[in-house]
């Protein structure tokens, strides 16, 4: 077992890697996947990722709780979430354009509270340590996985379970696919977008505190790179099912671990361009998903072309 | 709005002013209170944006330096938005402007003076128009979201930005900070008179000035606007909707790395991560407020660019983080965003609530 070989040590750190850095695209994706499922896109959530992300770390380092530091990074999410949807709620108001103020303002807003909080360090989250069988070094770094990847999991199966047999799933699927069903039913659809955005917003919002609290774990400005749009280009390649998102955001983690794992291996040179790849996987993904003549597959009916 | 005889345009006019101003109070109030809860005196930090941005000359060269790469950027995003496009891809076509535009100058170092400029300009208005042309293209090819896939295209050329400037184009001799070489001395884009203004600001009224006459005066322009209030429609009367597209993303990208390349020959001297400063985000926001109308980017850009002069001096006297003025801009942004529902309806339609929502 102590021997298996450079390749294998990349592999097996590849595949921790891909759990770790997938953990904020799972959130961002059920999130978003939640919002978009209503018929409402949110751009907003790279911002929301970013607040959640401060607002995380500050708490918990107030508090000694992490844990307190990931509810209240959801629940800060959440308020941005809410501003988002009043705002989208008044008519002929462009959601794109106001997803783009989101990010200008919660990530103004995160560097603006957070500055006093770079230095300090919080206590982070807690890792459940799967490797114990293991004498490798390697093996049980690898499989040593945060409790939040965790929840995210189950919620990716309570959401699936959710949207097709509950009754709140029910409803958020008729208003995504047509607003004028879901009124004649005596639905408010404006109601029912506010409720699945901020509920969208809080997964983002928890989604930053992974990356503040476990991996890389720390309160910088430099902390999120675009995770949070990645993972709104995401969602429309997993066809707005949870599950899908679950996979899609292993993948986009796998792309993610692979600078870090590739200059293990010696390949340091080429870090700028590696540490892209997932960009241009989010790119490639989106032009093969994309189509003019027809709409995605899954897609809600109500939601404008993406 | 029935009953209005002649008084419509002046209604108009009064309401096309009104909005924006309206939003700008409405935000600078919202920062104020963000900044009072903070702990700051918000009327302390008006009156040093006011004087860091506009309070005497010194202050209005620094506003008017910032001002030239905002008018271009600002395009960027206002000529795909007649189209109905959101194009943020101004931030990476900037940085890859520069980028491009130091490298071509030092091979045509050997040239005349004006042949440099020429190849310097042209190579960073070529890279600028790759990338958002680029978006433009798939947004006509495969109906790809050109917001999306702008920004990611921003992300890819900044990773490439970087790697360039880290690894084979890196002046090894600068120890403190990775840079390329510098512009050639006979590249470099020198000042107006004995301002302290370079060429850059003229390059961008004008630019601000041909796109206006292009958009509203030719018929060109006014297809443009027709694909952009109904694509369909433009498509039926046979406007080539697809061409006007990935013309417009590919212009405007040109007008960013414009910007980008007389930043760095007239500013920076030499392509570093400085160039990635935010230009490009700014200037979407410019084009917002202006309405994508090129000639509103003006005083739009000179409020912006005052804004931005003014961060300094916030941080200085203030102690506030520079993100005070990410946060200013994020909230002027929203504003402005949401004084559009208010767009042609009276105070009685709203207070009736005549114009349902849906």
């Amino acid at each position: 077992m102590s021997d298996i070989g450079v390749f294998g040590t990349v592999m097996i750190s590849l595949v921790g890697g891909a759990i770790r850095v997938s953990t904020p695209y799972l959130f961002v994706s059920l999130g978003e996947c939640i919002t978009e499922t209503s018929g409402r896109i949110n751009l907003g959530q790279e911002g929301i990722l970013i607040l959640g992300a401060m607002v995380g770390y500050a708490i918990s380092f107030k508090t000694g709780n992490p844990w307190a530091g990931v509810v209240c990074a959801g629940l800060a999410g959440s308020m941005l979430g809410a501003l988002h949807a009043l705002a989208c709620s008044l008519p002929r108001v462009n959601d794109i354009a106001i997803g783009i103020a989101v990010i200008l303002f919660g990530t103004g807003m995160a560097f603006l509270v957070g500055k006093p909080f770079i230095q300090p360090a919080a206590p982070m989250l807690p890792a459940l340590d799967l490797g114990w069988w293991s004498n490798s070094e390697a093996i049980r770094s690898a499989l040593r996985i945060n409790a939040l990847f965790f929840v995210g999991v189950a919620l990716t199966f309570a959401l699936r379970w959710g949207f097709s047999s509950l009754r709140w799933g029910v409803v958020l699927r008729t208003v995504g696919d047509s607003a004028d069903a879901a009124k004649a039913l005596g639905f408010s659809v404006l109601y029912v977008r506010f409720v699945a955005t901020v509920v969208g917003a809080f997964f983002s919002g928890v989604g930053g505190a992974f990356l503040s609290l476990y991996y890389p774990g720390s309160w910088t400005e430099s902390l999120s790179s675009g995770q949070g749009l990645m993972a709104v280009a995401l969602v429309i390649f997993a066809r707005w099912d949870p599950l899908r998102c679950l996979w899609t955001s292993l993948l986009f983690g796998a792309a993610g671990a692979l600078g870090p794992a590739l200059q293990t291996m010696g390949f340091g040179q080429v870090y700028y361009l590696v540490s892209a790849a997932p960009y241009a996987l989010t790119l490639g993904i989106l032009i093969a998903s994309s189509s003019r003549e027809r709409r995605a597959a899954g897609a809600p009916r109500e939601l404008r072309a993406v | 709005m029935n009953a209005q005889p002649f008084g419509f345009r002046s209604v108009r006019t009064a309401e096309a002013a009104a909005l924006p101003i309206g939003a700008l109070i409405a935000s600078a109030t919202a920062f104020g209170l963000i900044v009072a809860a903070l702990g700051d005196d918000p009327f302390e930090v008006y009156r040093m944006i006011f004087v860091g941005g506009f309070g005497s000359w010194f202050s209005w060269e620094n506003t008017l330096q910032r001002v030239a790469p905002l008018l271009l950027t600002a395009l960027c995003a206002a000529l795909p938005a007649q189209l109905g496009l959101a194009v943020i891809g101004g931030e990476g076509a900037f940085a890859l402007g520069g980028l491009a535009a130091v490298e071509a100058a030092i091979l045509a170092s050997r040239a005349p003076a004006w042949l440099d400029i020429a190849a310097m300009l042209t190579a960073g208005m070529a890279a600028g128009a790759l990338i958002v042309g680029a978006a433009g293209f798939l947004r006509a090819w495969r109906g790809v979201s050109e917001t999306i896939s702008s920004l990611l295209l921003n992300y890819l050329a900044i990773a490439v930005f970087n790697q360039l400037v880290e690894g084979p184009l890196r002046d090894s001799s600068d120890l403190n900070r990775a840079s390329t070489f510098p512009v050639p001395e006979q590249a470099m884009i020198g000042t107006i008179g004995d301002s302290g203004l370079h060429w850059g600001l003229a390059v961008g009224l004008a630019a601000c000035v041909g796109a206006w006459v292009v958009i509203f005066r030719t018929t060109t322009g006014f297809s443009m606007r027709i694909a952009g209030g109904n694509a369909q429609a433009a498509r039926t009367v046979g406007i080539p909707v697809d061409r006007l597209i990935v013309g417009a993303c590919t212009i405007g990208g040109a007008a960013a790395g414009l910007a980008g390349a007389i930043e760095t020959a007239a500013v920076y001297e030499r392509a570093n991560n400085s160039l990635i400063a935010g230009y490009g985000f700014s200037g979407i926001l410019i084009s917002f407020i202006a309405r994508h109308n090129p000639l509103l980017i003006i005083p739009a850009a000179i409020l912006f660019g005052g804004i931005g002069a003014s961060g300094g001096l916030i941080q200085r006297r203030l102690g506030l983080p520079d993100a005070a003025v990410t946060v200013l801009q994020g909230c002027t942004f929203l504003m402005v965003l949401m004084a559009e529902t208010f767009r042609g309806r009276s105070l009685r339609d709203l207070v009736l609530g005549e114009a349902r929502t849906s």
